[in-house]
């Protein structure tokens, strides 16, 4: 774990804890003012993440700790935010809640104080209570449990640094009132307390949470000839929680509304209904592809003709300076062409597709498409959150990998790690449409550009598909077991804040792209360049390795330049089509480059025919992951063994599919 | 478990058999381990009143209204916990 930066004494760590999805994550954006990403559903964050805060002269670090439900039954994610509070480094814990489900989220709160009595409460989402008649008497409830109570609504910044003022408070004098189990169970603890020094830790032992030493054993014995068994134990420490939280809400909560989730209820019986749900999925998808290419479409053309336009006098200011021929051409051939083309063809869409993707999560619809397919996923003898690491994978599919950690069953986590990127992340979905625009649908018009975005969203139902494939494969051989259960939270659907929403993740996701092209695009293109313009024996380099490539390329219907351009594309997926592009003009004459017709000719002369393009759009969603979905393969399993797994199934998957399309559209077309 | 009656007697009902709307409380669990525990983290034990709200489209699994919060719980998990 990450040791935290110590300025000397001054400084105060307060740990933020609290249920998934109450909004911990936008208490700790609005107090350290870093962007961290939220999303309205569970598992949203999955490991500690650090801020900074000054206040009243004052320094804070602030640690957003993974959300749970409780300490006593942690799953692998939940047991990050437990080491952290059990460790002690957090000088003060403020444990955020929901306003509108107060009740439940107390349960985490009542477990916390019998760690620390240095708590502080915020109820976050009081707009929300107040929308739906909700209204909460904060001072009640600070004198029943005994900490300070602070209302808030993180995501308009009301109320949180009322929190950092009750955190002094509670650091001079915490009271909280840790729940009671009854004389037996409290006499027991007693006895428990100068070895385990918490009374947390005490719980612990008595349900059989942690390995009991031979002491411990017989204290546990007493109490299990008064009848009082460890499963007694448990189900009464459960009980005593739920009943005690129901006691400090009873008479401070009112209810205004009688139904105070209608409004949830309604849109559930759209977005979960028996006949609207799955068309409802399939349009959003759509909508979503249709909106970023018609959006992608104008910023690109305009980006094209600018950039391209610089190359010459970029090569004509190169050679001023006295650089030889070859090393300007380098340069504004080789490296700057392909950084326009990134910036150009790849950033647009991939800048527009991601804000929508952010909306959707924070309007809470994510979990309700888990909640949808869950039942698929359960004959594939997967877990229905593999759905949401699905979703995550659109986005990005290192996060989707890491994400997995939401998944409890490590078999179960490990089938939706090896399946994550058979849906195409964000960096593979410029070039998906840029194929599907030049050969798949008939060119121009505003026709052209729905009927993309309908194929492009059949091709993720495809991409999904083979994820329930190959993920009831992998349950029948290498990875079987049984289902196991689960429970999936719908949160409240929240309207997101479009405005900073938009304007963030726009800044967000262009910087990402443009770091990325210059860490991994230019230096890409510069070895293309050097690979086409470096003789080896009688051609360049690099139709040496494209020649060499080619008969396994032209196996599955695709050639040796498009497998050249996957194979360099590990590093980053946006690079594959503008290799694949460069490779071709190294070779060819020199076209207008810039437009996708101009680009749909140099594949023409390269021998692309329609099923050339249908085996690249499948091979894209087909082969494997990228080097940075990899490296997270191998963190979160610790295992080569898998990461190797997680390089192999894809590409296998992949040229198989392609193999069996290739050999069919030869059978049919000759 | 279905709810039958059986020689005037009414066998148990479970939160499998609810229907979309209705509401009961919560009569006990036969689960034991993780499962029970899992359970009652997310606030079922005797005694607590739940909701049924929502079927998933391809009929599994079913939401739930549970103190104040929505949970999704599938058909194998649910026929375990009794109703009254």
């Amino acid at each position: 774990m990450r040791r935290f930066r110590d300025e000397g004494g001054e400084t105060i760590t307060v740990a933020l804890a609290g249920n998934p999805n109450v909004g911990k994550s936008t208490v700790f954006n609005a107090l350290t003012g870093l962007h961290m990403h939220t999303g309205n559903w569970a598992g949203k964050t999955v490991s500690n993440e650090q801020g900074r805060c000054v206040y009243n002269g004052k320094e804070y670090i602030l640690v957003d700790i993974p959300g749970t439900y409780s300490l006593l039954t942690c799953s692998e994610d939940e047991r990050v935010a437990e080491e952290f509070l059990e460790s002690g480094e957090a000088d003060a814990v403020v444990c955020v809640c929901d306003a509108t489900c107060l009740e439940r989220n107390l349960n985490l709160v009542l477990q916390i104080t019998e760690i620390t009595d240095k708590v502080v409460v915020c109820i976050n989402l009081m707009d929300e209570a107040r929308k739906k008649g909700i209204e909460i008497n904060t001072s009640l409830i600070s004198e029943r449990l005994g900490v300070p109570v602070v209302g808030a609504t993180a995501r308009s910044k009301k109320g949180v640094f009322e929190i950092l003022s009750a955190v002094d408070e509670v650091i001079l004098s915490g009271g909280a009132k840790a729940p009671q189990y009854g004389e037996e169970i409290e006499a027991a603890i007693e006895k428990l307390l100068p070895q385990s020094g918490k009374r947390h830790t005490a719980v612990e032992y008595l349900i059989g949470q942690r390995e009991a030493t031979a002491e411990i054993f017989k204290i546990k014995e007493e109490l299990a000839e008064k009848g009082l068994t460890e499963e007694k134990i448990r189900d009464l420490v459960a009980e005593t929680l739920v009943h005690t939280a129901e006691s400090v809400c009873s008479g401070a909560i009112s209810y205004k509304k009688e139904k105070s989730d209608e409004r949830d209820r309604t849109l559930d019986k759209i977005f979960a209904g028996k006949w609207t749900a799955f068309p409802i999925m399939l349009l959003l998808l759509a909508g979503v592809f249709w909106i970023t290419v018609v959006g992608a479409n104008y910023p690109s053309e305009i980006l094209g003709k600018w950039l391209f336009a610089l190359e010459g006098p970029l090569y004509s200011a190169l050679s001023a300076l006295g650089l030889s021929d070859f090393f300007c051409r380098m340069l504004s051939e080789g490296m700057y062409r392909t950084l326009a083309w990134v910036v150009s063809v790849m950033l647009p869409p991939m800048a527009i597709f991601f804000p929508l993707f952010t909306l959707l999560e924070d309007f809470g619809y994510l979990p309700r498409v888990a909640f949808n397919l869950d039942r698929a996923f359960k004959g594939c003898n997967a877990c229905g959150k593999q759905g949401l690491t699905m979703c995550m994978g659109l986005g990005c599919n290192a996060v989707g990998v890491t994400g997995c950690r939401i998944i409890n069953s490590p078999r179960e986590r490990l089938i939706a790690m090896l399946t994550n990127c058979f849906v195409p992340c964000n960096g593979r979905f410029p070039a998906l449409v840029a194929i599907i625009t030049m050969f798949l649908v008939p060119s121009d018009g505003a026709g052209g550009s729905l009927l993309g975005a309908l194929v492009l969203a059949l091709l993720i139902v495809f991409g999904v598909m083979m994820t329930f494939l190959v993920s009831k494969l992998l349950s029948a051989t290498v990875l079987s077991g049984v289902p196991s259960s689960f429970t999936l939270e719908l949160p409240p659907y929240r309207t997101p804040q479009f405005g900073t929403v938009i304007v963030r993740s726009v800044l967000d996701r262009t910087l990402f792209v443009l770091g990325r092209a210059v860490s991994v695009a230019a230096p890409t293109g510069i070895v293309i360049w050097l690979l086409a313009n470096i003789p080896a024996g009688d051609a360049s380099a690099l139709s040496q390795v494209a020649a060499f490539l080619d008969p396994l390329g032209k196996f599955i219907g695709l050639d040796g330049v498009i497998i050249l351009g996957f194979i360099l594309g590990i590093s980053a997926n946006e690079i594959v089509l503008p290799i694949i592009f460069m490779s071709y003009m190294a070779s060819g004459s020199l076209a207008e480059i810039g437009s996708l017709t101009a680009l749909r000719e140099v594949f023409l002369q390269n021998g692309w025919t329609v099923i050339t393009a249908v085996n690249t759009l499948v091979f894209f969603l087909l082969h494997w992951p990228c080097a940075t979905t990899l490296l997270s393969v191998k963190k979160e399993t610790g295992s080569l063994r898998w990461t190797f797994a997680a390089f192999l199934i894809p590409t296998l998957t992949g040229f198989f599919t392609c193999f069996i399309i290739y050999s069919v559209s030869k059978l049919f077309l000759g | 478990m279905k709810t039958r009656i059986c020689l005037g007697v009414k066998l148990t009902k479970t939160m499998n058999d609810m229907a979309i709307g209705e509401v009961g409380l919560v009569a006990g669990m036969t689960y034991t381990g993780a499962l029970r525990r899992r359970l009652q983290d997310i606030g079922i034990c005797e005694g607590t009143e739940v909701r049924c709200v929502q079927r998933s489209p391809l009929g599994d699994p079913t939401a739930f209204f549970i103190r104040g919060a929505v949970i999704a719980i599938r058909k194998e998990d649910l026929r375990g916990i009794l109703i009254e």
